[in-house]
């Protein structure tokens, strides 16, 4: 295989690490006020997701790095032409970051309600526009001879790209209440299942219709592709939901994961070898060769990725391993944001 | 305004705002590492109490670093496509290699660090803030190698319009980057050190001001987190936070010393390979041999000729070449030697710029390890701060600039180093007006522009309450040790 091809599914494997891991925990985020009722459900909300979220938010650092690195030409179209979008996006995940940390520095509601805030919103934006982003990408953008965006800022919100972002937000929500059902115990746990019930039907009708859209009235390149990575994806959130009801949160949370990378992956196999196809002129496409980086550093970025990797997932599942267990909405705890639990040793 | 002028205010803004969080995480992990070796070694409570004070602090300052850091990533494929073209091959290698080799350790171990108190065992939670605390390193190593490259472009060619990557051990060992990065990781723990002293300081004169008073000291709102009390009292106060005192004071020394012997060596390359920048640096218009190191010079209003100057013979020249008699280039020559080079243009960097932040960089530098050994002095022999007079106003406000100063030091660093490679964006290689995005309005960079400059200022407001709330609270009291099997109590931030 090519190096550029390499580089190509690495981008893959990246974008879909990113939706994966961070999917649900935009989705525990998103549904803090929906299952969340009393500040401790929202604690024992916020506690699955506390270890692990900023590794998984790392997968997007390293991805755009990446992509920088492997496809400088990907990179400078798609982040100079999605400008207002990134934007908000990185508006997002900073005030989202923020909230994490600083929510438990302070014991007023006022105070944690606000966080809150910014921890639905930070989490609702990039779920939403990542979906709008990349159904535009698979759609086709206006781009010259010398690979730059000369559309507008209202092209990129065409109801075909509206309804890619309503999916990903759907599905990070359904991924999300999966999540929760499987970290919770009691009576958090219970309305984690009926949330993912709910959303989930509501996001298999959401994802069925764009599904037929993206492969009967988008894709013009690897359609056999496309249309295994699309049923795969269907699948694995019907599959999702059906272990759900069978009270098996492993294979439901598994099933969901599977939806998501169905996804992603269908989103790339329409796109390969191009990068952006550009809707001006097929011939001004970005493709992964000539918009890749130099052969020498291809093979340098090989390297490192299959020495680093590897002992990334490593250490990232112990990380998974040791915060193992369920998490208990402590049984002591009243209305009242004051009671905490020590882990002082 | 165009996009390029709003494009760099915009970098210049949120890389500044940026790197104030940097060297505090840089710094800080180190020292709080150190403090939680020495607890693990020693056994001592005062060591867990520093570890878990100053880590609250070191927590309030990651989170903002790193949502400040996602913006800097972004910005150069959003605001600079055609630099991101051209540089790719070997900027993007290095940034990519920083979210694999860093970040994922730095976000990972810390997840780790903050939820595994009792999940973990000791040592291996104590390698974990080790591991945080060397991933900043690493990190910092390869952002400064892309910045290097900025600087003096090496191991590349260039290729239909645009630089590839010929050796990239070159660009790893690039003399740039091996004297800037010391330079920067000892500007960093400036900083930290900084950090600890201050609070430290606050802290001990209150408890003088108190004991001097006949009062008994009111304990500052009590930690939630916190059950009953082992071993505190006012002399376990007092104790604990002269160890923090004189560790961070002998830190302040020896980053201090470690920053000004880097910084020397830095310049002697950047005389070398960037001869404009400093000669801008000390706005040497006209070629000297020897060259005279200047106090303050005044040009005229367009910077381009010199009024009027104090300044010490020959100093220039041992600083730049390590000879007292060495020829320094001045701008005129250089101008010319460039429009030679590289075509008619104007090759001088915006001299009052450069003059300026090069002596405030310095100067902080120098306050800053001034201060820390001011406090070593002041506080020899088991002395307690003096709350009256003189001294007394000094242990007041003094302590408080210990941090500003080598932060703003390092902020002042970066604009000297930003500004003194103008009108290049890589040296030589690409002016800066090449570089930026072509597909965009004005109106798109003001709007992001103004988006970013509101919500950093929001957050610095609040990131500063909460950071002198958290010093207002004190030392955290430890819990008795647990007595159930720690592994089942749920699972909750504690700082």
């Amino acid at each position: 295989m090519e190096l550029t091809t390499v580089w190509f599914v690495a981008q893959l494997i990246l974008w879909l690490g990113y939706f994966v891991l961070e999917g649900f925990d935009f989705g525990v985020g998103m549904l803090l006020p929906v299952i969340g009722r009393r500040e401790g459900d929202r604690r024992a909300m916020l506690s699955t997701i506390g270890p692990i979220w900023d590794g998984n938010e790392v997968w997007l650092i390293v991805a755009a790095g990446a992509m920088f690195a492997a496809f400088p030409g990907w990179y400078a179209s798609t982040f100079s032409a999605f400008y207002l979008l990134l934007l908000m996006i990185l508006v997002g995940l900073i005030v989202r970051v923020i909230s994490f940390e600083y929510r438990e520095h302070h014991e007023t509601v006022r105070w944690r309600r606000g966080w809150d805030a910014c921890q639905i919103v930070g989490s609702t934006l990039p779920s939403f526009l990542w979906g709008l982003i990349f159904a535009n990408l698979v759609r086709g953008l206006p781009i010259n001879a010398d690979q730059d965006f000369t559309g507008g800022f209202t092209d990129l919100l065409n109801p075909f790209a509206l309804l890619g972002g309503a999916v990903t937000l759907l599905l990070f929500l359904t991924h999300g209440a999966v999540f929760l059902a499987l970290k919770t115990t009691g009576a958090l746990r219970l309305r984690a299942k009926r949330t993912a019930s709910v959303i989930g039907t509501v996001t298999a009708a959401a994802a069925l219709s764009f599904g037929c859209w993206f492969n009967f009235g988008v894709v013009t390149i690897n359609h056999g592709w496309v249309l295994l990575a699309s049923v795969i994806s269907l699948a694995g959130l019907i599959f999702g939901l059906g272990m759900h009801l069978r009270n098996r949160d492993g294979w439901s949370f598994a099933g969901t994961a599977v939806a998501v990378a169905g996804l992603v992956v269908s989103f790339f196999a329409s796109l390969y070898p191009r990068l952006i196809p550009s809707t001006s002129n097929p011939a001004w496409s970005l493709t992964i060769h000539n918009a890749s980086a130099s052969h020498y550093t291809l093979t340098i970025m090989s390297w490192s990725a299959l020495v680093l990797l590897p002992l990334v997932l490593a250490y990232q599942a112990w990380t998974y391993w040791v915060f193992r267990k369920r998490i208990t909405v402590a049984m002591e705890e009243p209305e009242s944001v004051a009671a905490q639990p020590s882990v002082v040793p | 305004m165009d996009t390029e002028l709003l494009s760099r205010i915009q970098f210049g803004t949120t890389t500044v705002y940026h790197f104030f969080f940097v060297p505090v995480t840089i710094g800080m992990a180190g020292l709080v590492a150190g403090f939680q070796t020495a607890w693990v070694r020693t056994g001592k409570d005062r060591y867990l109490r520093l570890t878990r004070l100053y880590g609250k602090l070191f927590l309030i300052n990651f989170a903002i670093g790193v949502a400040t850091g996602i913006v800097q990533e972004f910005q150069f494929g959003m605001n600079w496509s055609q630099f991101s073209r051209f540089v790719g091959d070997i900027f993007g290698a290095p940034l990519a290699l920083e979210g694999l080799l860093a970040f994922f350790l730095e976000s990972t171990f810390l997840g780790l660090w903050i939820f595994g108190w009792d999940r973990l065992p000791k040592r291996v939670h104590l390698a974990c803030i080790w591991i945080v605390a060397g991933a900043t390193v690493l990190s910092a190593t390869f952002i400064l190698a892309a910045n290097s490259f900025m600087q003096h472009p090496v191991g590349f060619q260039l290729v239909n319009g645009r630089a590839e990557l010929t050796d990239f051990g070159a660009v790893l060992t690039n003399p740039v980057l091996l004297v800037t990065l010391p330079h920067q990781i000892f500007a960093c723990y400036l900083v930290g050190a900084g950090i600890v002293v201050a609070v430290a300081a606050w802290h001990l004169t209150r408890i003088a001001r108190a004991g001097k008073e006949r009062e008994p000291v009111e304990r500052p709102e009590q930690d939630m987190i916190t059950g009953p009390s082992t071993g505190s009292g006012i002399d376990e106060e007092r104790a604990t936070f002269r160890t923090a005192l004189r560790v961070g004071a002998v830190a302040l020394l020896v980053a201090g010393a470690g920053t000004f012997i880097s910084g020397d060596l830095q310049g002697k390359v950047m005389t070398d390979v960037q001869p404009m920048k400093m000669a801008a640096a000390e706005a040497l218009y006209n070629t000297e041999k020897p060259a005279s190191f200047s106090i303050l010079t005044i040009g005229t209003l367009d910077g381009k000729h010199e009024v009027w100057s104090i300044k010490i013979p020959r100093l220039l020249s041992f600083l730049a070449e390590e000879n007292f008699t060495a020829e320094v280039h001045g701008i005129n020559d250089l101008q010319a030697q460039y429009e030679q080079t590289y075509g008619p243009g104007e090759y001088a960097p915006n001299i009052p710029t450069t003059y300026w932040t090069f002596r405030l960089m310095m100067g902080m530098g120098i306050a800053a390890f001034g201060g820390g050994a001011l406090i070593l002095w002041l506080t020899r022999k088991n002395r307690d701060p003096v709350t009256t007079g003189l001294w007394g106003l000094v242990w007041r406000f003094g302590p408080i600039l210990l941090p500003f100063l080598p932060i703003l030091g390092n902020s002042f660093g970066w604009i000297f180093t930003e500004t003194g490679r103008q009108p290049w964006l890589v040296f030589g290689l690409l002016p800066t007006k090449a570089g930026v995005s072509p597909n965009l309005s004005p109106t798109e960079v003001w709007i992001s522009l103004i988006v970013f400059t509101l919500l950093y200022g929001i957050l610095a407001v609040i990131e500063l309450r909460l950071f002198t709330r958290t010093i207002g609270q004190g030392l955290p009291v430890l819990d008795a040790e647990p007595e159930d099997e720690a592994t089942d109590r749920p699972l909750s931030y504690a700082f």
